[in-house]
């Protein structure tokens, strides 16, 4: 993987943000070169949240994503926005339990659309963590990010008072990366 | 043979630039005598505003820093807190205090910053020729107010220690004035209980000195002393508007000439 | 890639933990987006380690407040955007004047007025042009990277105190808000004696601090005093990044956040066979005219990025040597040129050569 940015959005609330949090840190972990790009402000008060994640071997320009490798999505309105942007054969991984996947048009991409936030409550026991069900997808159909690293870095992140989430957050990680190889039918890319 | 008047040794030999009868010279001297009285020339620092009280420097012997027009709160704020050991105190006229710095004062006076103010109210803007101020009293001619201040257009004089007194930050607020010498003994006590209020950290202190400005007045000293009795002490009362250390606040009008 | 701890952080915050670590004690600051993360850090952290932390009744008392900090020798700090600073350009004035060292720190928004609080570069001129009245510089100092919003941060205060002149940082949202690893310096700082300071005239005669001249000729000695030393901060402390080939065709100059897209596009630019060189002045001011001069001598074609209508173009024409054409792409407004875009100005400036100047999209 030379260099690999993605698109996480969703509505506010939805720990978009957080799930950028965790795969920029586990790239650092990773020694990649790594930037992490919030968008802020008066769209994020009006309940949009998106972050760019850049990945690369090498020295890092511009810290957004014109042509994302991928697009992580959790909302209709950050679907519509970001879907078309995406690179020729990249990846759309599309929570359907916010969006209905015939919204998704793209013909040329990978994609991955699920029920995150049903399967992070049949698994773990909370709707909330779907944006690490949908973190583990992203790590494995991207190709972006070994298990091992994104859990090292969930570690750090979610150390002392936040500990207590670990455990979930851990699982549900798995959850994401294990639908990928066990029902998703995309193709596999090794590390 | 006793000497029983000097020179404060604080007070440097040079003459001062001010107009004969005006009373920033006298401001000047009493805080020397404080100054020396409390032994503070080596650890006080001084912080001038834009006015004619600017050239302190060049009159009174101790660390001074130039504050720019009506700051002169927010820049003793800034030095006190690097130095709470040491001294600060600001000295402001009503245009720099009560005009174009009167958000400073009011948020300095609201944090209790340790820091003594002394404002100079002569009721018009000396240094920049005789404008109105916001003190300047009602029907004042000034040089910007030429048919005298008009309420309906120019607002009321500006009772800043009155406004200052009540916030909970402020330890001690006095008005004193200047046209006599009852009243200048008077004025010194005041001083002295300001300088002790920051010397035992117990808040902001504030000194409002009742002044005449002769020349732009357009009054001969002697006119102007019987102006400041007849027309400004009834806009401007004399008292302790406030003293902590009596343990509540003195109401206006009880506690004003009856103290003072 | 060197494995020195690091930490995932943002610009704002990576800023706030340089200028503690540069021995920075006191704050003064008022909120305004996008630079609260620098405010509300300090509030907690200062307190930590000793310090003071006010927030101040307006941007104007809080260069004041800095002012009476810096005089009474301290290192300290303020930070605001665009509008804010706008209401500290007396402040810093009368800093310059008097020669206080201390940090300001603009995370730049959208302007004229309200504007919005995008990222953008349209306080350049304010910046390195003094912003206040009268004849004098800041130190200015443009990071394009959290890691450098950290460096910069420290260096700010060395040159502050260094020059007895305030320095300021140029930055805008991107970098206050992106994260990046951040590896910390080891501390040794050492502040330098301050002897001018007004501590109190214990042992000493008493000093003054101020910026009123008023007798013949004092003014004037001043002002050739202060001018003597922007010229030798302009000969040693340049500080500049300089991406350059053996053989180029064009050069690129670009500052802080918008240098990361020329980054991008240089590389895209390369990978296509174009001979392109960049330079990014990090110090506005001094502005790095002798490398713009050399580079511009041997390659003639210098385009200028920015993200406002054309600023640091004046100092980048200034400098350039002379009879070199020099073009402008310009996104104000909030705008980001996008690597791809900056590519096709590369492709055009090429083909055409200056005819069009500005290219404003």
């Amino acid at each position: 993987m030379q260099y690999y940015d993605v698109v996480l959005s969703g509505f506010g609330g939805q720990g978009i943000l957080l799930a950028g949090d965790v795969l920029a840190q586990a790239a650092m972990l990773d020694g990649k070169h790594v930037t992490w790009m919030p968008s802020y402000g008066v769209e994020m008060r009006g309940g949009a949240a998106s972050c760019t994640v850049v990945v690369s071997a090498e020295r890092i320009g511009s810290p957004f994503a014109d042509e994302p490798c991928c697009l992580f999505s959790m909302s209709k309105p950050s679907l519509f926005k970001f879907q078309d942007k995406v690179k020729k054969g990249g990846l759309l991984i599309v929570n359907t339990s916010f969006v209905d996947a015939d919204l998704v048009t793209r013909k040329d991409v990978d994609k991955i659309c699920f029920p995150a936030s049903e399967i992070a409550y049949q698994e773990v026991g909370e709707y909330k963590m779907a944006n690490m069900v949908m973190l583990g997808a992203l790590i494995r159909a991207g190709a972006v990010m070994s298990l091992e690293k994104t859990e090292a870095a969930m570690r750090e992140i979610f150390g002392g008072s936040k500990k207590k989430a670990l455990p979930g957050m851990l699982k549900a990680v798995r959850c994401g990366y294990q639908y990928v190889d066990q029902e998703s039918g995309v193709r596999i890319r090794e590390l | 043979m006793q000497k029983v008047f000097a020179r404060p040794a604080t007070l440097l030999e040079t003459g001062f630039h001010f107009c004969p009868g005006c009373h920033h010279g006298i401001v000047h001297r009493l805080l020397c005598e404080e100054l020396d009285r409390l032994s503070l020339a080596d650890r006080a620092v001084g912080v001038p505003g834009v006015g004619c009280g600017v050239f302190l420097y060049d009159y009174i012997g101790i660390d001074t820093c130039e504050a720019p027009h009506g700051r002169a709160t927010a820049v003793a704020t800034g030095i006190k807190r690097v130095l709470p050991q040491q001294f600060v105190f600001t000295y402001q006229g009503d245009g720099d205090l009560g005009a174009i710095g009167t958000a400073e004062v009011i948020h300095a006076a609201n944090r209790g910053e340790n820091i003594t103010v002394i404002f100079v109210n002569n009721s018009v803007y000396g240094m920049t020729g005789g404008q109105m101020a916001p003190t300047t009293l009602l029907g004042q001619r000034t040089t910007t107010s030429p048919a005298g201040r008009d309420c309906q257009n120019d607002g009321y004089p500006l009772r800043l220690t009155e406004m200052l007194a009540p916030l909970e930050g402020v330890a001690f607020a006095a008005r004193v004035s200047l046209h006599n010498p009852a009243h200048v003994k008077k004025a010194r006590r005041a001083l002295q209980q300001a300088f002790e209020t920051q010397l035992e950290k117990r808040g902001f202190s504030f000194m409002e000195f009742i002044s005449a400005c002769p020349t732009n007045w357009r009054l001969t000293p002697q006119q102007s002393i019987a102006h400041m009795e007849e027309q400004m002490l009834s806009v401007f009362p004399l008292g302790i508007y406030k003293d902590t250390t009596a343990g509540v606040l003195q109401k206006e009008g009880e506690s004003a000439n009856a103290v003072l | 890639m060197h494995m020195k701890e690091q930490r995932m952080m943002h610009g704002s915050i990576a800023l706030a933990e340089g200028a503690i670590t540069a021995g920075c004690r006191y704050y003064f600051g008022y909120p305004i987006t996008p630079q609260n993360e620098i405010p509300e850090h300090l509030s907690a952290r200062l307190p930590e380690v000793g310090g003071v932390f006010i927030q101040a009744e307006s941007e104007i008392a809080s260069i004041n407040m800095l002012l009476g900090a810096a005089a009474a020798g301290a290192r300290a700090m303020t930070s605001s955007s665009g509008p804010g600073i706008s209401l500290m350009q007396e402040g810093l004035s009368y800093m310059a004047g008097s020669e206080l060292p201390a940090v300001v720190v603009n995370i730049t928004r959208l302007g004229p007025g309200l504007g919005g609080i995008a990222a953008c570069q349209g306080d350049y001129w304010q910046a390195t042009r003094g912003g206040g009245h009268g004849d004098y510089r800041l130190i200015v100092l443009a990071p394009n990277s959290v890691q450098e919003m950290h460096d910069l941060a420290i260096k700010a205060f060395e040159l502050a105190d260094q020059y007895r002149n305030p320095a300021l940082i140029l930055a805008d949202a991107i970098l206050g808000q992106m994260k990046e690893p951040v590896s910390f310096a080891e501390p040794k700082i050492k502040i330098p004696a301050k002897p001018w300071a007004l501590t109190g005239a214990a042992g000493r005669s008493p000093q003054l601090i101020k910026s009123l001249y008023l007798a013949d000729g004092e003014m004037e000695k001043h002002n050739w005093r202060m001018h003597e030393k922007y010229r030798r901060l302009q000969e040693k402390e340049c500080l500049v990044e300089q991406d350059l080939e053996e053989h180029m065709d064009i050069l690129l100059v670009s500052f802080g956040s918008c240098s990361r897209m020329v980054n991008s596009a240089v590389a895209l630019a390369r990978s296509q066979g174009y001979k392109v060189g960049h330079i990014r002045p990090i110090s506005l001011f001094p502005f790095p005219e002798a490398a713009i001069r050399d580079v511009s001598q041997r390659v003639g074609k210098v385009l200028t990025v920015e993200m406002n209508t054309g600023q640091m173009w004046d100092d980048v024409r200034l400098s350039a040597y002379p009879g070199s054409q020099c073009r402008l792409m310009a996104r104000p407004g909030g705008a980001i040129p996008a690597p791809k875009q900056i590519l096709e100005e590369i492709k055009k400036f090429l083909k055409v050569g200056d005819l069009l100047a500005k290219s404003v999209r």
